[in-house]
């Protein structure tokens, strides 16, 4: 069987000749070394192939082989606590082989081929299974267990399945299928740019809890839904991906470095493993898989990296878990998009990206979801996709930022303005959203207070008059405002320093339950409530303003969870006294 | 491989050479030019096929013609040799000795483009840098390993500054080897010549290398100067386990030599007419910082760059910010009002601040002092441009006390000399001195028993 050989060669694009059966998406090997690439246009006997590596030192005649295998992932146990590259090559086996940087041509197995997994067997010969089907799990990390399934696409009945310890690559058993005999074994593949099928999509009723108070207060993100964070550099993209990484109340995160900094994937690996989950006490990493195709590796990788990242998410739901996804940044994949379709001198849309830049967007997102997974119990599992995106120049009327609104429901919008008076999170309350507020006030009502929605509205009221009311001062100065709007000015800080900042660096603050979020806000509110009327009965607003049970209020946000509602009591009983006391001077005067 | 030798130019534009009958070049290949004189410059292939490739020119293509040309293709790709002998030596864009001294004899050559560091390979970097500038070390603190930029506008002070911290810098407590390598791309004869009086007067050139592609020379050179900076650096700092600091300036040419490239192949433009894969072309080169587990050695970057009339949105200023950790604004604003160095904290950063900063490293009310200096001095400046607009009468007291604490942060914290090597307990002392102005309640941002143990009480009220 003859080989194909390259004719034309402009940095990761390559074009081959004489493939045998070139089909699109096809993985090809390039030259001496191997380098893998994928099919992504033909042309009469042209195939036009996207490099993962460098192709350096490639030429016009070098051999181009056709694997003949789609762009998969490799899906079974030890996908947990792993770090790939964009293409799912394990970067901790890739130091092994190749040392401190990254050498070209290395093709290593996704998951470990030696370790022996303890499987449970839970459905027994002879019996009738579909695909989806959980036919055993295994104890993958403390935290989760891998529920094996039978691969989609298959049903019959089961022949020598037994526990036991197996590695990924032993059968464990095989099902007679109409078409003949299929062996099982712990791990499957699946090609990363089909999704995973689903029965249907369910509407997101619950929310993600992430332990950030502008978050889930303000504009909360379902289960299965998905949030944008445009922002410019510097503002907080990555540092809100990465607390919702660590405290949101997901059961298996995949947190995809596409396009960004090496540091701070190194930064994630550092950390996570000596974090704890909140409720399991567990390592965050057990639960987490890093996906790190960083800026200066292959840009075609980097394309396929928040495929690889996906797949591997819907694989979990699959399960019938709970999987958040944060991506950062799109803007990355998508300027490699740009890049790859410029070489193809493709006609360009809008700044140089490809016309179906807002398709591909749309369909990467629509892979989010809350569904019923293919299984005959009808589980539940979901996908939370969260994107970071980069707006050149911090301006987010670029087509990435734009075709990314259009298809996700919550919009975070970073602001330089506040990260640059370290505003943090840089969250701007006055243009950010969730469309999914209203269906999860329900939610909010049963499971934390009844009042909470209606908090939370008050509380957003204040913050826009205070931002009518600072145009006000703006022109006739803060001395001439009424003490009623003085008042108001004093709410709307207090709200936004002692509860929209949130120090992610800070050991208590980082993270705050959503009771505690309660309680803080509903203590603010009353203080509001409670000056307020004050001033009516003649208070003087900067008299409130230095009251002492203040700094108590400041304080909660670093109060450990187990003493708030303690201090909650205290400052409810020192506020009502310390206001009663101004109101009682002014009436004297 | 014999190096081939083909006559078959088509077509000289602007820095490219299309050359025809050429079967096999590689992608990156390598090539040597020489014109009708004789004269010979070097060149990269950028694109290759059957009967075409596509070359860079990285000199002059002065007196490059189609009819007496010629091309040879070295089969290789960019390497450069290295050796211990570069410390105190001045090289050329291309690596050239430029001094006047002997090439170098190396035993080995390394690729200038490099891999990418394997992440999982890298080790946070954690190490405080004193610079002994009150703005960064307090505000903006640097570390070992990092890369952080600065953005700097025509005519600030940015090289005085980046001596000052060449000169300055250390890690306190620790006495290891360090390098600085020193790539010029069309900077002016006067500014390369203040940076190496500096390096001779601080004794600092015996430890430096220089690579200078002055504005006089060719501007495709300085696609390559960079790359051969750090490659030479990762040598220092992976074979010889020093510290190196990487100075690149002014990274604003490089990317307009890039800019250059593009708009001659008729690429579909980016950003105002930058290329497309300018943010993945900069992370090969601002990449190429860090630590490395298990290594001795480290790189840390100081690029700088002058931002086209001052605008931090232009796509190199831009770019850069989402590559590099942080960056260190140089204002015009702070300049005007006579302040040296004029860094503008709230328009800068450090990410890689908190790893280096805390109990144990510099000091614990560190964190909490910076982000109460940043509130403060961003509400301050608020409030001066309102009282520019309703007038100090009409200020809260609250206000005016902003206003104050804000003066004193410019004058007392930012403003030092530029032989003032402050240490980071006077930086942090200064910090709480500007903090005097503001009662209790204000700081919100520190620790309550942080500001009963370091509170300076305003000397009068
Ligand atoms: N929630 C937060 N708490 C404290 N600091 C923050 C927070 N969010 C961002 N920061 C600060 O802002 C810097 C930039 O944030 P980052 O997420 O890296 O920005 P981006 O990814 O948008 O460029 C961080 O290094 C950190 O100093
Ligand atoms: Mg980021």
């Amino acid at each position: 069987m003859a080989d194909g050989y390259v004719v034309r060669v402009s940095g990761p694009v390559v074009v081959a000749e004489g493939l045998e059966e070139p089909k699109m998406y096809d993985v090809v090997k390039v030259g001496e070394l191997g380098l893998v690439g994928e099919i992504i246009r033909i042309q009469g006997s042209k195939a036009t192939v996207q490099v993962y590596e460098d192709t350096t030192g490639v030429r016009p005649g070098d051999k181009v082989v056709n694997t003949k295998q789609a762009l998969s992932v490799e899906l079974g146990p030890g996908l947990l606590s792993s770090i790939y590259d964009g293409v799912q090559r394990p970067l901790s086996v890739l130091r092994e082989e190749s040392g401190d940087f990254i050498a070209r041509g290395i093709s290593i197995a996704p998951l470990d081929e030696k370790k022996k997994w303890e499987f449970q067997a839970q459905k027994k010969d002879g019996e009738e299974v579909v695909e989806g089907e959980v036919i055993g799990i295994v104890q993958e990390t403390p935290l989760i267990t891998h529920r094996i399934m039978v691969p989609i696409g298959l049903r019959g009945k089961l022949k020598g399945l037994r526990s036991g310890e197996y590695t990924i690559r032993d059968p464990i058993g095989s099902i007679a299928t109409p078409q003949g005999e299929v062996e099982l074994f712990l791990a499957t593949k699946w090609r990363v740019r089909t999704p995973r099928p689903i029965l249907r999509k369910l509407p997101p009723d619950s929310p993600l809890l992430t332990g950030q108070r502008v978050l889930d207060t303000f504009f909360p993100v379902a289960k299965g839904g998905t949030a944008a964070i445009p922002g410019p550099f510097g503002s907080g993209k990555t540092v809100t991906q990465q607390q919702l990484a660590k405290w949101a109340d997901s059961n298996v995160i995949v947190y995809v470095g596409c396009g960004e900094r090496g540091n701070e994937m190194t930064e994630v690996l550092a950390t996570f493993p000596e974090l704890e989950d909140p409720k399991s006490k567990r390592p965050l990493m057990e639960r987490t898989i890093l996906v790190a195709n960083t800026s200066n590796m292959p840009v075609a990788a980097r394309e396929a990296s928040i495929y690889t990242g996906i797949t591997m998410a819907e694989y979990y739901r699959d399960m019938g878990y709970d999987v958040a996804l944060m991506a950062d940044s799109t803007s990355r994949w998508a300027e490699a998009l740009r890049e790859i379709s410029g070489r193809l001198e493709e006609m360009p849309g809008e700044e140089g990206y490809p016309a179906y830049l807002g398709r591909r967007l749309a369909e990467f997102y629509e892979r989010a979801g809350k569904v019923v997974v293919v299984s005959p119990d009808k589980r539940v599992g979901s996908v939370t996709v969260v994107g970071a995106v980069s707006p050149p120049g911090g301006d987010f009327s670029e087509p990435v930022s734009q075709n990314t609104l259009r298809v996700t429901r919550v919009f975070w919008a970073l602001d330089a303005s506040l990260a640059s008076r370290r505003h943090f999170p840089s969250i701007n309350w006055l243009t950010s959203y969730s469309l999914y507020v209203d269906t999860l006030s329900t939610w909010y009502s049963k499971n934390v207070a009844d009042e909470f929605p209606a908090l939370r509205k008050e509380a957003l009221e204040v913050l826009q008059k205070e931002a009518e009311l600072q145009d006000i001062v703006q022109l006739v100065g803060y001395d001439a405002l009424p003490e009623a709007e003085k008042g108001l000015l004093d709410l709307a800080r207090m709200i936004r320093e002692d509860y929209l900042q949130q120090n992610a660096f800070d050991e208590v603050d980082t993270y705050t339950s959503i009771h505690k979020q309660y309680v803080m806000l509903r203590t603010i509110l009353a203080f509001g409530r409670r000056t307020a009327e004050a001033i009516r009965r003649g208070a003087q607003a900067t008299q409130l303003s230095s009251l002492p049970v203040k700094s108590k209020i400041s304080r909660l946000k670093w109060t450990p969870e187990a003493e708030v509602d303690r201090l909650v009591e205290e400052i409810e009983r020192e506020m009502g006294e310390q206001i009663e006391g101004v109101v009682r001077e002014a009436v004297a005067q | 491989m014999i190096p081939l030798t083909y006559k078959t130019i088509r077509q000289v534009a602007g820095p490219l050479l299309f050359v025809e009958g050429v079967n096999d070049a590689a992608y990156g290949e390598i090539v040597e030019i020489t014109n009708a004189l004789g004269e010979r410059v070097r060149g990269q292939v950028l694109e290759s096929g059957k009967g075409l490739a596509v070359v860079q020119v990285f000199g002059s293509t002065l007196g490059l013609d189609v009819n007496s040309s010629s091309v040879r293709f070295l089969g290789e790709t960019a390497r450069v040799g290295v050796s211990d002998e570069m410390l105190g030596r001045v090289f050329d864009g291309l690596g050239n000795p430029r001094d006047g001294g002997a090439p170098i004899v190396a035993k080995e050559k390394f690729d200038i483009v490099g891999s990418a560091i394997n992440p999982y390979s890298r080790e946070e970097p954690s190490e405080f840098i004193q610079t002994g500038i009150s703005a960064i070390d307090g505000m903006n603190t640097l570390v070992r390993g990092q890369k952080l930029p600065l953005f700097s506008g025509a005519g600030l002070p940015h090289n005085v500054l980046a001596a000052q911290i060449a000169r300055q810098a250390k890690v306190l407590g620790a006495s290891e080897e360090f390098a600085v390598v020193f790539a010029a791309m069309g900077i002016t004869s006067e500014e390369a010549n203040f940076f190496m009086r500096e390096f001779e007067e601080t004794g600092a050139l015996e430890r430096s290398v220089l690579f200078l592609n002055l504005s006089s020379d060719p501007s495709m050179e300085r696609v390559l100067t960079p790359r051969l900076a750090l490659t030479t650096a990762e040598f220092f700092a992976y074979e010889k386990e020093m510290h190196v600091l990487v100075i690149l300036t002014d990274m604003t040419n490089y990317c307009e030599a890039l800019r250059e490239i593009s708009a001659a192949r008729d690429e579909v433009p980016g950003r105002r007419g930058y290329p497309g894969y300018m943010y993945t072309d900069l992370a090969t080169i601002y990449e190429r910082a860090g630590k490395i587990r298990g290594r001795k050695g480290s790189i840390t970057q100081m690029p700088i760059l002058t931002m086209p009339a001052d605008d931090k949105t232009h796509p190199i200023p831009d770019l850069t910010g989402y590559i590099t950790e942080g960056q260190v604004y140089l204002s015009r604003e702070l300049e005007r009002a006579g302040i040296y160095p004029p860094i503008d904290v709230l328009e800068s950063l450090s990410r890689l601040m908190n790893q280096g900063i805390g109990r144990g490293k510099t000091r614990e009310d560190h964190r909490g002092l910076a982000d109460q200096l940043y509130a403060a001095y961003a509400q301050g400046k608020d409030v001066r441009a309102l009282s520019a607009i309703v007038g100090v009468e009409a200020l809260s007291e609250n206000d005016r006390r902003y206003l104050r604490a804000a003066e004193r942060f410019e004058k007392m914290f930012v403003a030092q000399g530029v032989y003032e090597d402050r240490t980071i307990e006077q930086t942090l002392e200064i910090g709480w001195e500007v903090l005097a102005e503001l009662p209790d309640s204000e700081l919100k941002k520190i620790r309550p028993e942080y500001i009963q143990k370091y509170r300076k009480k305003a000397s009068g009220g």
